[in-house]
């Protein structure tokens, strides 16, 4: 008895099962997320990261940091994320949709980068990322992460020292021999403006009513419209 | 039932010189694509393993090589998955498919060519993708970091493979579908679809936010479940009755193991994004098939089990038998540890640590590797017509995988725990309210001494490779024995007749 057309009948269904559940589904129901304005600032969020910061994602994509870092903070009572400041809520899939390629991550060898950009603020915490790239020692005694010494240039001072050089933000035993500076590339440029940029916005009013109602009796439900308010 | 059975399953053991015949020639038939697979399967091995020491290095000592650009972790990391993913085990997997489907279908390969050109085409794409991902071109999606100018040329070389076998199976003379090709099948078609889709939705025209994190991982999870999975279990359920001599315990069990497999394991790749930003009900349908694979796996391992049973002392003679049923073995310990994994709970400490590390090798090394391991002992004497040169060199091979891989599991293992828990829960503080979270680098000290650990058990794995890829050699260029010639074993047994 030849059973091979009933056999492949079985294997495509298996998979078009699962592709229809998992993939297509979800593809035809995330078209209703859209960026919610906010009238208080103006703006609609999320934003959309600037220029330098998407060159510099690509900076993150080519040496692969997503294979230690995620992007992704867990639920309060999920984990201690929100305990250790990775964020101030749990991130939410409408965080993501400008994205053209999501870095969820699924190793946590370093902390998650969702927010860090709420952590190293402004000229500071471009001069953390500065000297944690140069030698992860340096800010993070004892940390696993590699040096990126190769984002950096030591070069010969040809007449005025460059007004880019950064030897003076690194620790004395970093200095360059004398008459050289040490300038940061085009791409590390590009990929702290990223990790700078690198911030969720306060929580939706959309996904406050929707996701996150507190356990409350029935007869209190039609107070989410007010708590949603209150989240704000 | 049962006679019928062997009879298709193992022509070699009729008495009938016809079919002995005719199953050299099939064999022969297979010789230069088999070898064209096997040999640069090899090479990849060698160099995804020098991938995976580094990798391994920098992780505890992170100034290792910390100038050059092109081996940082993030891209040595990805270097070593790559190699031995597409390198060695689907040239590995394609050479073992080609050759159990010309046997169960008692068809001899025809053109064979063309699937020289294959081979040729899929070592030119991995070498292309490594040399891409070198210099910066990976697309650091998990599993598909080849960028994009390498896919077109993988995907001649699939087509072939994939059409040749379908063409193998249509021009068979066998009557009977042994569960193996119910496998084989299976997985040259899904392998396809799950490939295409993951390039088109996420690369070609990416798809939405974290539904790309979904087709990721209905990518990744199914290569592993869908594609891997079914080849090596075909293997198993050939070369187990083959060595043995016996037929396996039950047919039914194989195909209720068939297709509890086929249905629940597609769903369980979102295991991978429990508690991330993806709905809520598709984690819970991937926790709920997660836990359902219970079911394929007890099947399989149950009728594995019981067709060993009695006949174990085989396992002291036989190289290929003690490969795979060490597969076998770990296919149920890694698929039971995966179910339990899915579990919330149990996902909130060992996701994002080293024990997602410990399973994934778990699988994809201690169950998938071994059983290729042991189809290679078992089919390249039939294709070179030649025996094994040293049966101290497969021993050698053997141990230091076997313990090699062992060690790597259990420190990783230990590893992740407790990298979860320092990570994932809170100490007690005082007055036994929670405390503040143990600081992010005491969580990484603590991981160190494992790290170092798993870097002294690659080494020991790569000792078995090197006797592995010297026996290979050896037995590639000794020359052949006239006359009859014994098979290599462990140790000399007279009673072994039925194992050949």
């Amino acid at each position: 008895m030849n059973r091979a057309p009933l056999i492949f009948l079985g294997i495509f269904f298996a998979l078009a099962f699962s592709w229809t559940g998992i993939i297509l589904t979800n593809h035809l129901s995330y078209a209703k997320l859209q960026p919610v304005f906010d009238e208080t600032e103006g703006k609609a969020f999320p934003q959309k990261l600037p220029g330098n910061a998407e060159r510099g994602k690509e900076v993150y994509r080519d040496l692969g940091c997503v294979y230690c870092h995620t992007q992704q903070v867990r639920q309060p009572g999920y984990g201690t994320d929100i305990e250790r400041g990775w964020g101030e809520r749990g991130s939410v899939a409408r965080d993501y949709i400008h994205e053209k390629r999501v870095y969820l991550g699924t190793m946590r060898t370093g902390p998650d980068l969702r927010n860090v950009g709420a952590r190293f603020v402004g000229d500071a915490g471009r001069d953390w990322h500065l000297q944690h790239l140069y030698d992860p020692q340096i800010t993070s005694k004892g940390s696993i992460m590699p040096p990126f010494r190769f984002l950096f240039e030591t070069r010969v001072i040809v007449g005025e020292p460059s007004p880019r050089a950064v030897q003076t933000k690194l620790p004395a035993q970093y200095q360059p021999p004398a008459g050289h500076e040490i300038v940061l590339t085009q791409r590390g440029e590009d990929l702290i403006s990223y990790l700078l940029a690198l911030k969720d916005p306060a929580l939706y009013p959309e996904e406050a009513a929707r996701v996150y109602v507190p356990k409350a009796e029935p007869a209190e439900k039609k107070t989410e419209p007010a708590q949603a308010e209150a989240a704000k | 039932m049962a006679s019928s059975l062997t009879a298709s399953l193992n022509p070699a053991s009729s008495p009938d010189l016809a079919k002995r015949a005719e199953l050299s020639a099939i064999d022969a038939s297979t010789r230069a694509p088999a070898l064209y697979f096997f040999g640069s399967s090899v090479l990849w091995l060698l160099v995804g393993t020098l991938f995976a020491l580094i990798a391994s290095y920098k992780l505890h000592t992170p100034e290792f090589l910390g100038n050059i650009e092109w081996l940082t972790f993030g891209r040595a990391r990805t270097l070593h998955l790559n190699a031995v993913i597409y390198g060695w085990s689907v040239n590995a997997s394609f050479a073992v498919a080609l050759w159990l489907m010309a046997r169960l279908a008692r068809a001899e390969l025809r053109h064979v060519g063309l699937l020289f050109i294959a081979a040729a085409f899929w070592n030119l794409g991995v070498t292309v993708g490594m040399v891409g991902i070198a210099i910066g071109d990976s697309t650091s999606i998990e599993w598909l970091e080849f960028p994009t100018y390498a896919t077109p040329i993988l995907f001649v070389a699939y087509a072939l493979v994939g059409a040749w076998a379908m063409i193998t199976f249509r021009f068979g003379r066998a009557k009977h579908i042994y569960v193996s090709q119910w496998y084989l099948l299976a997985a040259l078609f899904w392998f396809p679809w799950l490939y295409s889709v993951a390039q088109i939705m996420l690369l070609f025209e990416p798809t939405r936010g974290t539904v790309q994190g979904l087709v990721n991982w209905w990518f990744a999870h199914n290569v592993l479940g869908l594609w891997f999975t079914p080849i090596g279990l075909a293997a198993i359920y050939y070369f187990l009755p083959k060595v043995l001599g016996k037929p396996i315990h039950s047919y039914y069990l194989s195909v209720l193991g068939f297709w509890s497999l086929a249905i629940f394991y597609n769903w369980a790749g979102v295991h991978h994004l429990i508690g991330g930003p993806v709905p809520v009900w598709v984690q819970t349908a991937g926790i709920a098939a997660s836990f359902m694979m219970v079911v394929p796996v007890i099947v399989t391992g149950l009728n594995q089990h019981l067709t060993l049973v009695g006949a174990a002392s085989a396992l002291k003679y036989s190289p290929t038998l003690r490969f795979i049923v060490f597969g076998g073995v770990n296919y149920t310990l890694t698929s039971f540890a995966g179910s339990l994994m899915a579990m919330r709970s149990w996902a909130e400490i060992t996701h994002f640590t080293h024990y997602t590390v410990a399973h994934a090798h778990h699988g994809m090394y201690a169950f998938f590797t071994m059983v290729m391991f042991g189809s290679i002992y078992y089919i390249l004497p039939r294709i070179l017509l030649k025996e094994w040169p040293s049966a101290k060199l497969i021993s050698l091979h053997f141990w230091a995988t076997a313990g090699g891989i062992t060690l790597y599991v259990l420190v990783m293992s230990i590893a992740g725990i407790q990298q979860g828990l320092a990570m994932n829960t809170l100490p007690e503080g005082a007055g036994g309210a929670p405390g503040s979270p143990v600081p992010f680098l005491t969580v990484v000290a603590q991981t160190i001494q494992w790290l170092e650990l798993r870097t002294v058990a690659g080494v020991v794995i790569a000792i078995g490779h090197i006797a592995f890829a010297i026996n290979f050699t050896w037995m590639l260029v000794k020359p052949r024995q006239a006359g009859s010639s014994e098979p290599t074993l462990f140790r000399h047994a007279p009673d072994l007749e039925a194992a050949r």
